[in-house]
C-alpha cells in the first residue's frame, strides 16, 4: 500500500488507518465526531497527499485542458483555481477535479482513485497537441487546513494568505520551502490547501501546526481523518466521486451545470470538450434524475444504495448519508427520478424512515 | 487487538458476557467499538422476555456501518441500558462498564462458561 510523506506524523498522533484507493490513510485519530466538531468550531489538518497532482506544460497546455474538462478555463486569471469535471464521450463523469493556473503552467488536482484512469485518458485525449503531463503525486505532498480559526492562525506567518479570495492561491517561500497555498477545501469551512515538496513535508507540518501554547487539546489545528472529512463534505452537500459521481452519472444530472460550459467551442481559440455533444443533448432534453438532499426522521443512518420511495414506489437510491454531527439529525443525498416531488421514505433494510426533501447544502458556514 | 478483560466471556461476533449478581450483562468489545468508529445509534428490538443463544436482540450503527447484536446464552431479558439508548457515544467511551447493552437472567448460568475466554477471543 502507498503511504504519504505524513505517515509517521499520523502514527505519532495515534491514527487508525484504512486502505483508501490503495493508500494507507488515517480514518480517525481520536473520534470522527470530535474531529468533525474541531473542524467546524476551530480548525483541522487533513493529509490529502493521496489526491493526484498533474503538472501540465507545453505549447498546447491550455487547449489540452479545455479539451478534457467541462468548464471554460481559458479565462482563468493567473494564481486562480477552478472546479471542473472530466467526462467521457457519453457525458459520464470520469472525475471531478480542481484546475490551478500558474504563470507558465497548469496543475490538475484529481481524486486518488481516478489518478491512473485519468493519466490513461489524458494520454489518449492529447492526440497531436504538444503537452507534457507530469504526475507529481508522489514527489509532492498536500494538506488541507480547514476551520473558522485557520486564517487567523496562518496570518501569524503570512500576511498574504488571509487576503486570498476563495479559489485563488499564492506561492509562498519559507526559507527553502516552496508552498502553493490556495483558499479552497472540501469541508464547507473557510481554510486553505497547501501543496509542497514531499521531501519537506515533515518540516512543513511542524511549521503549520505550531501553536502559541503547548496544550494539544487547545490547539487551533488538530489532525482530522477521512471519517470526519466525509461527514463534513456530506453536510456541505459536496459530491464524492464513487457516490454522487461516477461514469454512469453526468454532471447535469448531478446538479453541476454551473461547472459545464456547453458553449466554450464558440470562443475565439475555443476548444470542444470531450462529452460536450452528449451533455448538450442531456441539457436540452432535461436530465432523467436529480440529486436531492434528505432530512430523515429518527436517528438511523441511510447508507449508499438504500431505496428511496414515494408511497410504495421506488423512485431512487441513496448515495451518501450520515447522522449529521453539526445538525444532530440524519441527512442523506440521493438520486431520484427528475419528476419526483414531495417527501419520501427510505428503506433502511427492514425499517423505513420518513425523509423530508431539503435544499443542499445541509450546512452553510456563517460568513 | 487491544487486551480484553478476563472477567467475562466473548462471542466471535464481539459481544462480551459478564456474570454479575445472578444476571449476565452483555456489551460489545473495545476491538468491535474501535472497528465500528463513532457509534451513532443503538436499537434494542427485544427489551424483555425470553431470548435464545444465537438470537439477535438489536442493531448498532456507527459512522461506518450497521451491525446486528447477538446474545450468546438462553435466558430472559431483565434490563436494557437506557443511558446507552439515549446517548450511544458512551459505548465508545466505556464499552466494558457504562456502555453495557442488556442484562439477562440466564436459564443455565454455566452456559456462559462455554463462550470464548478473553484469550481465545483475542486470537
Amino acid at each position: 500500500m502507498l503511504r504519504t510523506s505524513f505517515y509517521q506524523f499520523h502514527v505519532d498522533h495515534g491514527a487508525k488507518f484504512v486502505d483508501f484507493n490503495g493508500w494507507e490513510m488515517p480514518i480517525l485519530y481520536r473520534s470522527i465526531h470530535e474531529e468533525h466538531h474541531q473542524v467546524r468550531n476551530v480548525g483541522g489538518l487533513f493529509d490529502v497527499s493521496h489526491m493526484g497532482r498533474f503538472k501540465i506544460t507545453g505549447r498546447h497546455a491550455r487547449r489540452f485542458i479545455e479539451r478534457v474538462v467541462t468548464r471554460r478555463i481559458s479565462d482563468m486569471k493567473e494564481l486562480s483555481c477552478r472546479y471542473a469535471l472530466v467526462c467521457n464521450e457519453q457525458g459520464g463523469t470520469l472525475d471531478d477535479i480542481i484546475v490551478y493556473r500558474f504563470a507558465d503552467h497548469w496543475l490538475l488536482v484529481v481524486n486518488a482513485g481516478n489518478r491512473l484512469k485519468l493519466l490513461e485518458h489524458f494520454q489518449k485525449a492529447k492526440g497531436d497537441l504538444v503537452v507534457t503531463i507530469d504526475d507529481q503525486t508522489t514527489s509532492t505532498a498536500m494538506v488541507a487546513l480547514q476551520g473558522p480559526k485557520v486564517m487567523e492562525h496562518i496570518g501569524r506567518f503570512s500576511k498574504e494568505v488571509p487576503t486570498l479570495k476563495r479559489y485563488t492561491f499564492c506561492i509562498k517561500n519559507v526559507l527553502i520551502l516552496k508552498m502553493v497555498i490556495s483558499r479552497t477545501g472540501y469541508t464547507g469551512e473557510d481554510g486553505v490547501e497547501v501543496i509542497l515538496p514531499a521531501a519537506m513535508a515533515s518540516m512543513a507540518i511542524k511549521l503549520l501546526i505550531k501553536e502559541k501554547s503547548d496544550d494539544p487539546a487547545g490547539a487551533v489545528l488538530r489532525p482530522a481523518g477521512l471519517g470526519a472529512r466525509d461527514t463534513l463534505r456530506t453536510e456541505a452537500g459536496m459530491p464524492l466521486y464513487g457516490h454522487e459521481l461516477d461514469e454512469t452519472i453526468d454532471p447535469i444530472s448531478a446538479g453541476l451545470s454551473w461547472a459545464v460550459s456547453l458553449d466554450k467551442d464558440q470562443d475565439e481559440n475555443g476548444e470542444k470538450f470531450i462529452g460536450q455533444e452528449a451533455l448538450k443533448k442531456i441539457a436540452a432534453e432535461g436530465p432523467k434524475v436529480k440529486l436531492i438532499g434528505l432530512k430523515l426522521d429518527g436517528k438511523r443512518t441511510a447508507r449508499p444504495g438504500m431505496p428511496v420511495l414515494i408511497g410504495d414506489r421506488t423512485v431512487g437510491k441513496v448515495t451518501s448519508g450520515c447522522l449529521s454531527p453539526t445538525l444532530g439529525y440524519p441527512i442523506a443525498m440521493a438520486y431520484v427520478e427528475a419528476s419526483a416531488a414531495g417527501d419520501t421514505t427510505i428503506d433502511l433494510g427492514g425499517q423505513r424512515a420518513a425523509a423530508q426533501v431539503v435544499p443542499l447544502p445541509f450546512y452553510k458556514r456563517a460568513k | 487487538m487491544p487486551a480484553s478483560p478476563a472477567d467475562r466471556r466473548y462471542l466471535e461476533t464481539h459481544e462480551w458476557h459478564k456474570p454479575e449478581a445472578g444476571l449476565v450483562a452483555i456489551g460489545i468489545s473495545r476491538f468491535a467499538v474501535d472497528e465500528l468508529t463513532d457509534i451513532t445509534f443503538l436499537d434494542v428490538k427485544k427489551k424483555s422476555g425470553a431470548i435464545k443463544a444465537g438470537e439477535s436482540f438489536g442493531e448498532i450503527e456507527s459512522v461506518k456501518a450497521t451491525s446486528e447484536l447477538y446474545c450468546g446464552i438462553d435466558g430472559t431479558i431483565e434490563a436494557v441500558n437506557q443511558a446507552a439508548l439515549d446517548n450511544p457515544a458512551i459505548i465508545n467511551e466505556d464499552p466494558y462498564e457504562k456502555g453495557w447493552l442488556i442484562k439477562i437472567k440466564p436459564t443455565n448460568p454455566a452456559q456462559v462458561e462455554k463462550l470464548l475466554t478473553a484469550d481465545a477471543y483475542g486470537k
